[in-house]
């Protein structure tokens, strides 16, 4: 017999199939053998947990994560990556392929795949790029990838700039079932920009990226997408406008999904340091405005799940004049505790909402098939959180080997403390 | 009211006491250099070092006066001698001076808000010498020295500063020096080289200089830099002279005592004419002998000497 393990009395909360009350979850084999209101078990045939002050969710799914591995292996591996990814509470996460070799062929995807199963912490689903070497030329063999795992494809780091290769991969990506996944920036409109173009980059003198440079590249894809049938997937979204736009997409039945970022959701460009690159991202931190209506976007159900955008980079890297700085910040740590503090503790959102924000949706996103929901027979990928613990991010002591976060130092309410992955604990709060 | 700050970085986060006491000291620095001998003991045994990541006559020299006139010794660091070229961070090559005790570090750097990244790590005092399209807050309190010495007062002046405002760390650190003195400040400039909303910052925006120059006391010209051309902020030279270059019939409508400025180095013939430059009304050289006692006055109290 494998291994067992029993959640007992835990707030179960699994909004794929409309439930929120106290449960008992066995788990037997990796996966959900029972779920029901009393299951009672000697401690001697199962592994006890008491949930009874934890909201009990299917696994937290990741769609946008960099690994950094190949290639940048200081600033994140595999390993790394996967130790932050449960310690943040994520039990899968997809990473993108803008590494050293991209990932746009066969033997990068299995040798990430195959790494992430040695490593053995985290689901790992890769993204490959979509074109050969991110150049925007040539498209990858979309059909050999998808067969060797990939979920999505993504030009990630930029966006596709032509309009016809976005067509013809829309045309491919429809036929193999998979997401587009796009960085939604025209870059002759963001070129040089280190920070949300308006009153504020003024004032500072920084080069601003407009939001119309999302807006633009949001539209043609829409526009494409409905022209093609594709399911278009809106990374990071930041802009009001880009929202507005996907809102009317989805009424139109148009196959578009779009996700955004917790700094996106609490940061705006009137927040940053200028001189403190830990401030700056791509796309960057957009107006208060923005930012207010991305709230809204989410408690209306407009935007489908929460990414983190974790990229890596290393101390050196980051210590430099902002505008010399690479763009990015780690958020596998910080996500659930963010978004637990400020929109689920504060009632803005409902417990339910935040869980399809974080599981069920991305889950449905890429199409796996045994996740994203805590039904029997589904793979035993759980994400257990302590809705009252309090506790201040302190990024020394972050897994990831990267340290660039500009939430150092913020006392958060809501914190991961179980992390279970096919049915294994691989990692409880220290 | 003593000067209580580590590190001069900008304007905008200065009060209006603390301008106002540079600028008192500044006066009193003035008269040094008018002397047979210009040279103080103020400042002996301090080191400071002027690092340069871009090419300046005027600002450095000036810094390097006024610390040789205070009696300091100073070095000059500059990117094109300095171990940079070899791909050293900014972070160490400031560390590394710094391990040869310097008192006070001059910065002049083309990124924005370079002088706040080296105080947020620095034991040494910062000036920021101009930052990237940021600030250059001892250009502003030269530039306001020569106002208050030609016409005796800021508040209620009507000044107004024409051309590349964008892109312009002279234009920003006025903006926010005069504002706070009570200057009545205009900006106009070609709409995509000065976005309407700076008028958040308590200043009056006008794209028509013809207007913006009615009645003004005094009109700061910016340095219009050719590179704006190739990126296309405005089609060509010709666009750009017919519509904001200064000459002596678009002064007429200004006050009779108006006074011109401006930072330096002059284009002639493309944001002043020739006669401009060379007119009464100029005070260019004016801005310059004042930048010297303006910095002396910076390092002075910097330099801490002004609580023993």
């Amino acid at each position: 017999m494998g291994n067992r393990l029993l959640l007992k009395n835990g707030r179960v909360v699994d909004p794929s199939s409309k439930l929120d009350s106290t449960m008992d979850i066995l788990i037997e084999d990796g996966k959900i053998k029972e779920i029901k209101e009393r299951i009672d078990l000697k401690e001697k045939d199962v592994e006890i947990i008491d949930c009874s002050k934890y909201i009990v969710a299917p696994g937290f799914i990741d769609l946008h994560t960099h690994l950094r591995e190949p290639g940048r292996e200081d600033e994140e591996t595999i390993e790394s990556g996967s130790l932050s990814a449960v310690a943040g509470g994520f039990t899968s996460i997809c990473c993108m392929p803008n590494t050293d070799p991209p990932n746009d062929c066969k033997e990068v995807t299995e040798f990430i795949i195959r790494r992430g199963k040695e490593v053995g912490l985290v689901n790992i689903f890769p993204i490959a790029s979509v074109t050969k070497g991110r150049k925007g030329e040539e498209i990858v063999e979309m059909a050999e990838l998808s067969r060797s795992g990939v979920v999505g494809f993504s030009e990630d780091g930029s966006c596709v700039k032509s309009s016809y290769i976005m067509r013809r991969a829309m045309e491919w990506a429809k036929f193999l079932k998979k997401p587009i996944m796009e960085h939604a920036q025209d870059p002759e409109l963001s070129a040089d920009g280190v920070m949300n173009e308006g009153l504020y980059s003024y004032i500072h003198g920084l080069r601003g990226i407009p939001k119309e440079a999302e807006e633009i590249i949001v539209s043609r894809d829409i526009i494409l997408s409905k022209m093609t049938g594709a399911h278009l997937h809106i990374l990071h979204l930041s802009s009001a406008y880009s929202l507005e736009m996907i809102k009317r997409a989805k009424k139109e039945g148009i196959n578009v999904t779009v996700e955004v970022s917790p700094h996106h959701l609490i940061l705006s460009d009137k927040d940053l340091i200028p001189w403190d690159s830990n401030f700056k991202m791509n796309p960057p931190l957009a107006s208060e405005e923005d930012r207010k209506a991305l709230v809204e976007g989410l408690k209306d159900g407009t935007i489908d799940c929460i990414a983190t955008d974790h990229a890596p980079h290393t101390v050196d890297e980051k210590m430099v004049e902002f505008d010399q700085a690479p763009f990015g910040i780690v958020g596998l740590e910080t996500a659930v505790p963010l978004i637990m503090d400020k929109f689920v503790s504060t009632g803005i959102i409902s417990v339910e909402r935040f869980v399809s924000l974080f599981s069920c949706n991305p889950a449905k996103i890429i199409g796996l098939k045994n996740k994203g929901s805590l039904k029997p027979n589904f793979d035993a990928d759980i994400t257990i959180i302590n809705p009252t613990k309090i506790k201040t991010v302190d990024k020394t002591k972050f897994k990831s080997l990267s340290r660039n976060t500009p939430f150092h130092g913020r006392k958060l309410r809501g914190w991961p403390v179980i992390t279970i992955v096919g049915g294994r604990i691989v990692w409880r709060e220290e | 009211m003593p000067f209580k700050r580590k590190h001069l970085l900008g304007i905008e986060e200065l009060e209006k006491e603390e301008i106002e006491l540079i600028l008192e000291e500044a006066k009193s620095f003035s008269e040094i250099s008018l002397r047979e001998i210009k040279k103080v003991p103020t400042l002996r045994g301090k080191t400071v070092i002027n690092l340069f990541f871009e090419p300046s006559t005027r600002t450095r020299s000036s810094f390097e006066i006024a610390a040789k006139r205070l009696s300091a010794d100073i070095i000059n660091f500059s990117a094109s001698t300095s171990s940079l070229l070899k791909g050293e961070t900014l972070r160490d090559t400031v560390r590394n001076l710094e391990a040869m005790r310097s008192d006070i570090i001059v910065v002049r750097h083309p990124s924005s808000y370079a002088p706040h990244f080296i105080a947020s790590f620095s034991k040494s005092s910062v000036i920021n010498a101009g930052d990237g399209t940021h600030e250059h807050p001892t250009q502003a309190l030269l530039d306001a020295f020569t106002i208050l010495e030609k016409k005796n007062r800021i508040d209620g002046l009507k000044i107004l500063i024409v051309g590349d405002i964008l892109h312009s760390r002279v234009a920003r650190s006025n903006i926010f020096l005069l504002t706070k003195l009570g200057a009545k400040v205009y900006l106009s400039g070609p709409p995509t080289l000065l976005p309407k909303e700076m008028e958040n910052l308590g200043v009056t925006v006008d794209h028509n200089f013809d207007r913006a120059i009615e009645d003004a006391d005094v009109v700061m010209m910016l340095r219009i830099q050719l590179e704006r051309m190739s990126k296309n902020f405005f089609p060509s030279l010709r666009e750009y002279r017919m519509l904001y270059s200064l000459d002596l019939k678009r002064l007429k409508k200004a006050k009779k005592d108006v006074i011109i400025m401006h930072p330096g180095p002059i284009n002639r013939g493309i944001e002043l004419s020739a006669e401009i430059a060379d007119s009464e009304y100029s005070v260019i050289l004016d801005q310059v002998s004042n930048g010297i006692a303006v910095r002396m006055a910076v390092l002075y109290l910097l330099s801490g000497t002004s609580e023993a």
